[in-house]
């Protein structure tokens, strides 16, 4: 690899706030040696973050959870952008804008507060955060330790090169240009920022019923699609514990260990649900009722202790 | 016959639920056989598979429709002839575990009783979870066969070898764990630098053998 040459710039953390990883698409493929697929808590955000400086969607970047992360740009200037949950950023005192890209400049320290809704933001840097990938993934698996360690005081964030291409760009999802000007060699396909995941509130997300749903009598499918949820503590990359009305089974509440889809809402004999994020086990013995939608996947691993939360059915 | 029972798991994801043993890992391979790449995420359970298909795969109930009738085929072809199958992967164990004892007392065994019983069997990888690398491995000895311990150790040394319920493991990891601990293997049973990272694959059989 020959970028792990890179003398170009990098940031010092000066102090790594409450939790800082990095992430990017995870290791998908290898769930059935019990290794989860981890990658970015709210993938639209590392998306658009990404392509906001020009990296590759899947790029890895840098994942903040609660505030106090603080970087200086050194040896050179650095195209940032952030996204997710929205934070007061400074850079040196001066109020920097989310969803923009921004240059750091040579020397400039960035500060994030405390998130105003939601939980992971993301910072982006042209070029990608350059650290070993294990197992094809630089991202941190919070549940199986697997990843490069959460960021620390002191250490120094290499990035890659912006003009090389970590990744090949057929993720890119273009679309033609609007301007017939533009045709000719300069007219590469314009990358399609993803809307921002939409985060505070209290949303209603989508499920579809099952696997296990046959566990349920109907009251608890009633239940799940009627009430409201409050997300409890000690939820994390791995899942979201909810409180709410309990989900009784009609008989036994084990069933044989199965795989659990991303998304999974189990319910384990508590009768409170657990819906399974990005860190989430790859195999489980409590019944599923449901499966959140794909594109209700991010926002919900947005969700807030406290924040109150509803399931709609889908087919 | 149309025992094949087949439940959504979100917009991309099926589980086929099957009796449990060979018919799971011949669906398995079968399902990356015929999907490739496509079926992103081929999970063996004790008596079911998952799969999840690459976004844009195709449309669920398409896809759940050939997976039937895929399953149909391969519960139809029955067991494949034994003798095609690999060699068990051979596990060396030293039976120094710190609850041999006590599962003897609980089983009415001696603990030279207990490591007979445990070395006896040729156990198959049922499936894998809780851990990377942590397989599930079944067939062994019915007597064996006791509820986790009530109080989980906060350190089990990787190489650990346990019994819980009608499993046994290798522990791949240092980590918490509540199985009784029979003894140790020298063996590695996960390293995210090697290929492939796991030792013991789903499907795979295995046998313990005393040192």
């Amino acid at each position: 690899m020959s970028a792990w040459a890179a003398t170009g710039p990098a940031l010092e953390v000066l102090a790594p706030g409450l939790l800082t990883t990095v992430q990017d698409l995870g290791r998908p493929g290898l769930a059935h040696l019990g290794i989860p697929r981890s990658g970015a808590a709210d993938r639209t955000s590392l998306r658009r973050a990404n392509l906001l400086v020009g990296n590759a969607p899947g790029a890895p970047a840098l994942e903040a959870v609660g505030a106090g992360l603080r970087l200086m740009a050194v040896d050179g200037d650095v195209l940032i952008a952030l996204t997710g949950a929205p934070v007061d950023a400074m850079v040196d005192g001066v109020p920097l804008a989310m969803d923009a890209a921004t240059v750091l400049g040579d020397g400039a320290t960035l500060t994030l507060g405390a998130p105003a809704d939601g939980i992971y933001t993301y910072l982006a840097c042209a070029g990608g955060i350059l650290v070993e990938p294990v197992l094809g993934s630089c991202s941190r698996d919070v549940l199986s330790a697997l990843g490069p360690a959460p960021l620390t005081k002191g250490q120094l964030l290499l990035l890659g090169d912006p003009l090389g291409d970590p990744e090949p760009q057929t993720a890119r999802v273009g679309c033609p240009p609007t301007f017939s000007i533009l045709d000719g060699p300069l007219s590469a396909p314009f990358p399609v920022l993803p809307p921002p995941t939409l985060i505070g509130g209290q949303p209603t997300l989508a499920v579809l019923l099952g696997p296990d749903d046959e566990f349920f009598d109907q009251q608890a499918i009633d239940s799940l699609l009627t009430q409201p949820f409050t997300v409890s503590p000690k939820s994390n990359r791995v899942g979201l514990r909810l409180s709410g009305p309990s989900l009784p089974t009609r008989g036994s509440n084990e069933r044989a260990s199965a795989g659990l889809a991303h998304g999974s809402l189990q319910v384990p004999p508590s009768g409170q649900p657990i819906l399974m994020l990005a860190d989430h086990p790859t195999t489980g013995g409590y019944p599923v009722i449901a499966v959140l939608a794909e594109r209700d996947l991010d926002r919900a691993a947005q969700l807030r202790v406290g924040q109150t939360v509803r399931f709609r059915a889908r087919r | 016959m149309s025992g094949v029972r087949i439940r959504p798991a979100g917009e991309r994801a099926v589980v086929v639920e099957l009796e449990p043993g060979a018919e799971v890992h011949a669906l398995a391979a079968a399902v990356r056989e015929r999907w490739g790449p496509a079926a992103e995420e081929v999970v063996p359970g004790e008596r079911s598979l998952l799969v999840c298909w690459r976004a844009g795969g195709g449309e669920r109930r398409e896809l759940a429709t050939a997976l039937s009738a895929l399953a149909e085929q391969v519960a139809g072809a029955g067991a494949p002839p034994a003798g095609g199958a690999p060699a068990p992967l051979r596990i060396p164990v030293r039976y120094d575990g710190p609850d041999l004892d006590a599962v003897a007392t609980a089983t009415g065994l001696t603990v030279a009783q207990v490591i007979a019983r445990h070395t006896a069997p040729t156990y198959t990888a049922a499936f894998i979870g809780f851990a990377p690398g942590f397989a599930y491995l079944t067939g062994g000895d019915p007597v064996l066969a006791l509820p986790r311990r009530a109080t989980p150790r906060v350190r089990v040394p990787a190489g650990a070898v346990a019994i819980a319920a009608r499993y046994s493991a290798v522990y791949p990891s240092t980590g918490p764990g509540g199985w009784h601990l029979l003894g140790h293997t020298s063996l590695t049973l996960f390293d995210p630098r090697a290929t492939p990272p796991v030792l013991i694959q789903p499907g795979m059989q295995v046998r313990f053998e005393a040192i």
